[in-house]
């Protein structure tokens, strides 16, 4: 059984490496449009990954801190997203901050600001469904973290903000760290809510997955050369990171 | 400057009820087995758990639960040495030492190092330090902050025994230097021993005896302060001369007054024979080594029968007496040797 789980990894990507038009690669990685997408991937992605960790590790704290019925309540909202078929989110989303949203209208016709169908709205989609992954491992980085420290820390006259700062925040870098690298993998890939929420939109909202499914629609080939630069470049940094990511896991 | 404390903590099922009065200068060591409520007490004067009760350090009221007034941890001006030390592991030793300075933290925490001789320590992480260093290290980054109260959890025990006796003595001399109310935790009775100038024997919760280290040992009050001391307690009512013992068996004593009261027995004073001894009045009656246990120049025999003791004789009485586990022997005690006072 082992070996027929290893082999549904291992098959579709042997057939993306086997099928590979190799000669086109090279072409299609310097090619105006994949440049824009992926650099559009990275800037979300990225981005994504920034705003997950300033309101994700307060949300870590809080959670950490709760106990009882909210906290079940609080920990099954904040990990409702990877449950979510993300299209579902999306929708959701376009539901809150769409034109007509719930946040959206008001903000359009005061403003007239629009975030849907925006590189903010691909970052916004982006956060939604990666920063539960960020939340989850500082969560738990701070549950079995020895809480002496701090204690330790109050007793020789720091105030709250001073122990977080100078004391938890670092003993939790471990955990911040793959939580950020989880959650960013996850922001890369991210398909259904960005392509509900932000459309498909060259240049502002179609990044690299987007892409892919658009190539796969048009020019099969394009799309096998689009997946293995996405999959070069996921590789290149899980790799990169390997030491200080899968070690701590 | 003097404490004042009298802490209840109710959880879970145990019950913490303590009152304490600490004068300056004078070192405290509550002493109690595991589970006793020593580190609960400790971090309830640390303001860490929140008590019933009243709280005063200093002429300042750092907790009365009457008056809803509870001082946080930060702003009590207690210093609190945990027991596996607990130094910032990311931090450098002269960074551990500065955490709690406010002004020029780095020129007087490096003053500190100098002092106790570690400034080549001042850039090695905690890590890399041994365990009596860190323990030392600790020590430098509770004093620096200039606590009135300094609260020590257990200092030696995360320590290997073969430098324990070392660092009890370094760690002697800086409590002697510190000015301030000095409370010391510990279930090793060499440690409070050593370092304390009065003891409180805690146990579930509850201060069982309090006096100087040779005043609780002579006169154990319960059987975790009898077997520090490594004698024998007994408990029975007083009349006359003699002490009726719980399980029925009768103690004849040179004084034991009306009462309940407590017997001590030194395991030195319980004479073993094969025949039953005759002459001076004497305790005397049938017993049962149960197991043996060679200590030094001496064997530790564990008696069972109408009084359950320890005795303690040479190796030589042993071969004499063919004391084996199983062997049947007389215990005698002499009425002079047996130290009896109110329970």
């Amino acid at each position: 059984m082992a070996a027929a789980g290893l082999l549904l990894f291992l098959l579709p990507l042997a057939g993306l490496i086997i099928r590979a038009p190799w000669g086109q690669v090279g072409p299609a990685l310097v090619a105006p449009e994949t440049m824009t997408a992926l650099g559009l991937s990275l800037f979300c992605s990225v981005t994504a990954t920034v705003v997950a960790l300033v309101l994700g590790i307060p949300l870590a704290v809080v959670l950490a801190r709760t106990h009882g019925t909210l906290r079940s309540l609080l920990r099954a909202l904040t990990t409702l997203p990877m449950v979510l078929p993300p299209v579902v989110g999306g929708v959701a989303l376009l539901l809150a901050f769409g034109r007509r949203g719930l946040i959206g209208a008001p903000l359009y016709q005061a403003f007239g600001i629009q975030i849907a169908f925006t590189t903010a709205a691909a970052v916004i989609a982006e956060t939604f469904v990666a920063m539960p992954f960020l939340v989850i491992a500082v969560e738990g980085g701070l549950r079995s973290m020895d809480h002496r420290y701090e204690e330790a820390a109050r007793a020789l006259g720091a105030g709250s903000w001073r122990v977080f700062a100078r004391v938890t925040l670092p003993l939790l870098r471990p955990a911040i760290f793959s939580g950020a690298v989880l959650c960013w993998a996850r922001a890369l890939g991210e398909f259904g809510a960005t392509i509900t929420f932000a459309g498909n939109l060259p240049g502002r909202t179609q990044t690299m997955p987007l892409a892919v499914y658009v190539a796969n629609e048009t020019h099969p080939e394009g799309a096998i050369a689009l997946s293995l630069i996405l999959l070069a470049v996921s590789l290149a940094i899980l790799i990169g990171m390997r030491d200080r990511w899968l070690g701590s896991l | 400057m003097s404490l004042h404390a009298s802490i209840r903590v109710q959880r879970n099922g145990f019950a913490l009820d303590v009152d304490l009065e600490v004068g300056a200068g004078e070192t405290v060591a509550v002493l109690g087995p595991n589970g006793a409520g020593k580190t609960t007490l400790l971090r309830a004067l640390a303001g860490l758990v929140p008590i019933d009760g009243r709280v005063e350090l200093d002429g300042e009221v750092l907790d009365d639960s009457a008056a809803g007034r509870h001082v946080l941890t930060e702003h009590r001006r207690v210093g609190l040495v945990f027991q596996d030390h607990a130094l910032f592991p990311h931090m450098t030793v002269l960074d551990n030492v500065a955490f709690g300075l406010r002004r020029d933290s780095s020129r007087i925490a490096r003053e500190w190092l100098d002092r106790a001789g570690l400034a080549d320590k001042a850039h090695a992480m905690p890590r890399e330090l041994s365990g009596g260093q860190a323990q030392r290290v600790a020590l430098l980054r509770t004093l620096a902050t200039e606590p009135r109260l300094l609260l020590l959890d257990e200092p030696l025990s995360a320590l290997d025994v073969t430098i324990r006796a070392e660092v009890r003595r370094e760690l002697s001399r800086q409590l002697s230097g510190f000015q301030g109310v000095r409370i010391l935790v510990t279930h090793d009775p060499l440690e409070a021993m050593a370092l304390a100038d009065r003891l409180v024997v805690l146990e579930q919760g509850k201060v069982v005896q309090t006096g100087s280290p040779a005043e609780v040992t002579a006169r154990p009050r319960s059987r975790f302060v009898a077997d520090l001391a490594g004698v024998n307690l007994l408990r029975g009512r007083g009349r006359g001369r003699h002490v009726e013992l719980e399980g029925g068996a009768m103690l004849t004593a040179a004084e034991a007054g009306e009462g309940d009261v407590f017997a001590v027995i030194h395991p030195r004073a319980v004479a073993l024979f094969l025949a039953k001894p005759e002459g001076t009045p004497r305790n005397v009656w049938r017993g049962r080594a149960e197991d043996l246990d060679l200590q030094g120049e001496r064997v530790r025999v564990r008696l069972s029968g109408t009084v359950p003791l320890v005795a303690e004789v040479t190796p030589s009485a042993v071969r004499e007496l063919h004391l084996d586990a199983g062997a049947e022997v007389w215990v005698a005690v002499k009425a002079t040797e047996i130290s009896v006072y109110r329970a």
